[in-house]
């Protein structure tokens, strides 16, 4: 019965294993990758009835098992993690002997019915499995997939603006419908983000493009800064809806749904509790912090060490493109002093023509490179030196949570009246640093991991792309020199 | 560098890992596998370069460099290769010997020196004439000019170019017995002179015309080569920024620290690349200046053409006029307005003496300016036959000297593009294990 449910379930999303070693190996990332997702997804191993024994060898599986055995039985459930029951057989399903090792995705709540719970700390024990290809593994797990595209300018009395086509399709059941199209522009997103970042200081929000681009002063409307932007607000918006927490937001919900978001703009907090927060914000940090916990403290190091890095890798890249741009400029003009030479002369007319069109070939390709690396790394690195900036901020709003506490704790401590009034208030507030602590720790492994990602794709791309262009390059020359020599050796040398 | 001279097949190309210094030396071989009687008896090197001091003309102070000419016999029956017999010279004696040759040889496509003073120079190279890759170069560039003499059916037989390579102290004097100064006076002043000749050659004019194009066009070619090596080292050495930044940034981070460590050596070693690349692009460079050069002895062959050319003309009409005033004087008929034939109007007649002994010393005149015509003329004919032999050797020579030179660039650019894909897959490996 239970097996039927699975198959019916993700029966296509069957992996095989193909040895246990391998299988060892696939836990340890297994393990090492935990995802944060207040939506269970559970992994349910089913395995060779011969693996119980190296699985007592292999801590991982051990705790795997105990994972396993939890979403089974709640009895087993009441046990503690750290106790491993000594016999799980009548737990497990029952296999031929021959069955290779399948892996099912099940969505569920917990035994008891109750949803799972949303803070990232309590996910730290959810597993996901690892692949090669993690696009298609996020691919396997997303209920929700949203673009951003056909951007289309408004001209209205008082101003123009770009208005963005949103479409959204899910199979998510707090959804009412399974697509959505909506039109958003900028502001609108600028808005989203702010709400996110209100109802979760501590969690990191992916930034949005900036508002304009301050070197050069682009007109908003040019083409290509339309084109960037958009690009980058299809991330933004794909980068929250894959985020565990904050794509369960009801703004996000309401930004990808609402037909008009006016009405939904004007409710919440506004501009005038944000002020409320900066005053706080600033007094609390010319207060400055007693201490910071030793881990966020090695955070502030890195996240201000990885600011520096990005705003230099990020130059240097713009340096790059610059350099190649004035490079292929030059290049180009060999061409036509060439073409005239071949023009000039009577025997030599072929190899010089010959060198003319492998200029031109050359510089096609070292055109289409810099196009490359202007649209995949130059956008990621930018991407990552916006974000630097927004941990920034997250660092700073932790600060600030932890000064408030600190200053309503001190408060307590050293004033003699109303102790229960202030106790109160120093409970609330130490529960509020607690849960913002919480959540940055949950939230910086998910972040630290996916800026890997981002930037090692946009990396090798990079390198591919610089692979792509010298071999093109390469063939463009090998092909003249062969032409060269056929003509002038009348085909008696050996062309290697 | 040691030429192998006595194989007996040119020189192939087989496989594009040739690098472009071992296709220079396939040029130098095909120069030596022309065979000249002097080259079957020699080896010739121009194999180092020294700074010295001395005093010169003015009793100064000053530096300059010498470069030691090597002669070896060139066929060595077995056993250990003699001793060169070597001499010191500096550029200024090379300019003397190829003065010497422009003059002597007025209808010889003259082989050029490398330059004077470095130019087309991109920002790396200093145009400082003491820098060591300046001195290399011309080095190479003077060696070549030796070898392309020798190699000449006409100019290899000449004895001053002969006592260039084997007299160290007495070449000088030599040079100066020939009384070439005398000639190269006159020539310089030929070349700059501004004549219009009657019936020019249309094959020299076309040959003129097309070497002066040819200058423009590869003095073009050598300025953009010039800027388009600026910029791709530019490209190449900010990538050197990057190996920085990888390093600093890999040692913050825990998972991505190796990877992008080593990532960072790759970047470093594609900035450090170009030094080498730009250093075999200079030798196609080089190639294109002493064509470039080339066009300058062209086009002097060409004037001086038109320069025997107008003397003939100028011999030929002087004659012409000559025999009118003879049969004027014969006749009495005056034709043409003539001085003479004014005075004598207003002044009377000459006696029958007088007119005799004019008469007599016409005809002498005119024998002579037939004389000179006729001598014009066969010069003429020479020049224009040695000339066009030359020619015809120097087009051939050209057109496979610039096909190779082509060639040769596109081994290295391919060797380049080799070079580019190495890295870049190295590092892309490496941020794949990031």
């Amino acid at each position: 019965m239970r097996q039927h449910m699975y198959t019916q379930h993700f029966g296509r999303k069957t992996r095989t294993l193909a040895n246990t070693q391998l299988y060892c190996e696939q836990q340890r990332r297994f393990r090492a990758k935990s995802n944060v997702t207040d939506r269970s997804f559970y992994f349910e191993i089913r395995y060779r009835k011969w693996h119980p024994r190296r699985a007592s060898e292999c801590g991982c599986c051990v705790e795997l098992r105990w994972k396993f055995v939890f979403s089974k039985s709640p009895e087993l459930r009441a046990m503690s993690g750290h106790t491993v029951p000594a016999d799980f057989s009548e737990h497990m399903l029952d296999l031929d002997e021959d069955e290779d090792l399948e892996v099912f995705t099940k969505n569920t709540s917990l035994p008891d019915g109750s949803p799972m719970p949303n803070s990232p700390s309590s996910m730290v024990n959810q597993y996901r499995l690892e692949d090669d290809d993690e696009g298609q593994e996020v691919a396997n797990t997303k209920d929700i997939f949203v673009t951003v595209d056909h951007p289309e300018s408004q001209v209205t009395a008082i101003e123009t603006f770009v208005l963005y086509r949103v479409v959204t399709r899910t199979t998510r059941s707090d959804f009412d419908s399974s697509e959505y199209e909506v039109r958003r522009r900028y502001q609108d997103f600028v808005w989203l983000r702010s709400k996110l970042e209100e109802k979760h200081p501590t969690l990191i929000v992916h930034p949005l493009p900036e508002k304009f681009v301050m070197k050069g002063m682009v007109e908003r409307f040019n083409d290509d800064f339309i084109e960037t932007r958009r690009r980058a607000l299809h991330r933004f918006l794909n980068k929250i809806s894959e985020h565990p927490i904050l794509s369960y937001s009801q703004h996000f919900q309401v930004f990808l749904t609402a037909q008009d978001l006016a009405p939904h703009r004007k409710q919440g907090p506004g501009f005038l509790s944000r002020m409320g927060e900066t005053v706080r914000a600033v007094a609390n940090s010319v207060r400055g912090l007693k201490s910071r916990p030793e881990e966020f403290a090695v955070m502030q190091e890195y996240v201000d060490d990885f600011s520096n890095k990005m705003c230099c890798m990020d130059k240097v890249t713009q340096r790059i493109v610059k350099e190649q741009r004035e490079y292929v400029d030059e290049l180009k003009q060999y061409s036509p002093t060439y073409a005239r030479w071949g023009e000039l002369e009577e025997d030599l007319t072929e190899p010089l023509k010959g060198m003319a069109s492998c200029v031109v070939q050359c510089s096609k390709e070292a055109e289409e490179h810099i196009q490359h690396l202007s649209e995949v790394l130059v956008p990621a690195l930018h991407e990552y030196v916006l974000c630097a900036e927004t941990l920034k901020a997250v660092m700073r709003r932790r600060d600030n949570i932890q000064a408030e506490f600190e200053a309503k704790n001190e408060a307590l401590l050293t004033r003699k009246v109303e102790q229960e009034a202030l106790q109160e208030e120093v409970d609330v507030l130490a529960d509020r640093m607690e849960q913002a602590n919480n959540s940055l720790k949950g939230d910086w492994l998910r972040w630290q991991r996916s800026m890997k990602t981002d930037l090692r794709s946009a990396f090798i791309s990079a390198a591919e792309k610089n692979v792509e262009y010298y071999e093109k390059c390469l063939a463009v020359w090998e092909s003249f020199l062969v032409s060269q020599r056929a003509d002038s050796s009348g085909g008696q040398e050996d062309v290697a | 560098m040691a030429d192998s001279v006595s194989s007996e097949e040119v020189a192939v190309i087989s496989n594009t890992d040739i690098t472009s210094t071992e296709s220079e030396n396939n040029i130098i071989n095909t120069m030596v596998e022309r065979g000249t009687a002097l080259l079957r008896k020699l080896e010739i090197n121009v194999a180092e370069a020294e700074k010295r001091t001395g005093k010169n003309t003015v009793n100064m102070q000053e530096t300059y460099t010498v470069y030691l000419i090597e002669i070896r016999p060139a066929e060595t029956e077995g056993g250990t290769p003699a001793a060169p017999d070597t001499l010191w010279r500096r550029y200024s004696e090379f300019e003397l010997l190829r003065t010497y040759l422009l003059v002597t040889y007025p209808y010889i496509i003259i082989p050029p020196l490398p330059e004077k003073r470095a130019e087309f120079v991109w920002h790396k190279l200093s145009a400082d004439n003491l820098d060591p890759d300046f001195v290399e170069r011309r080095r190479v560039g003077l060696e070549n000019f030796l070898l392309r003499v020798a190699s000449h059916p006409v100019l290899s037989n000449d004895k001053i170019f002969f006592l260039f390579l084997t007299e160290e102290k007495g070449w000088r004097d030599a040079v100066l017995e020939t009384g070439f100064q005398d000639k190269a006076d006159s020539r310089l002043k030929s070349l700059s002179a501004m004549f219009r000749v009657k019936n020019p050659d249309k094959r020299f004019t076309a040959l003129k015309q097309y070497s002066d194009e040819l200058n423009s066009i590869i003095s073009q070619l050598l300025r953009i080569r010039a800027r388009v090596a600026d910029r791709l080292y530019g490209v190449y050495k900010v990538h050197g920024n990057y190996g920085r930044v990888f390093s600093e940034w890999s040692a913050i981070e825990k998972e991505m620290g190796d990877g992008l460590q080593s990532a960072g050596h790759h970047m470093d070693t594609y900035a450090a690349s170009i030094d080498d690349i730009l250093e075999e692009e200079e030798h196609f460079a080089d190639q294109l200046k002493e064509y470039l050069f080339y066009t300058d002895a062209v086009r002097s062959v060409c004037r001086k053409h038109e320069l025997i050319q107008y003397e003939l003309e100028m011999a030929a009409q002087d004659l012409v006029q000559k025999k009118q005033q003879k049969e004027e004087l014969a006749t009495g008929t005056v034709r043409i307005f003539s001085l003479k034939g004014m005075t004598s109007k207003l002044f009377g007649q000459e006696s029958p003496e007088q007119k005799e002994s004019r008469l007599a010393a016409l005809e002498q005149s005119i024998q002579e300016g037939e004389e000179t015509v006729k001598e014009k003329n066969t010069e003429c004919q020479e020049f224009v036959r040695a000339a066009w032999d030359d020619i015809e050797r120097f087009k051939e020579q050209k057109d496979k000297d610039l096909r190779e030179a082509l060639i040769s660039y596109a081994i290295m650019q391919i060797s380049m593009c080799k070079k580019g894909i190495q890295v870049w897959s190295n590092a892309k490996e490496c941020f794949s294990k990031m």
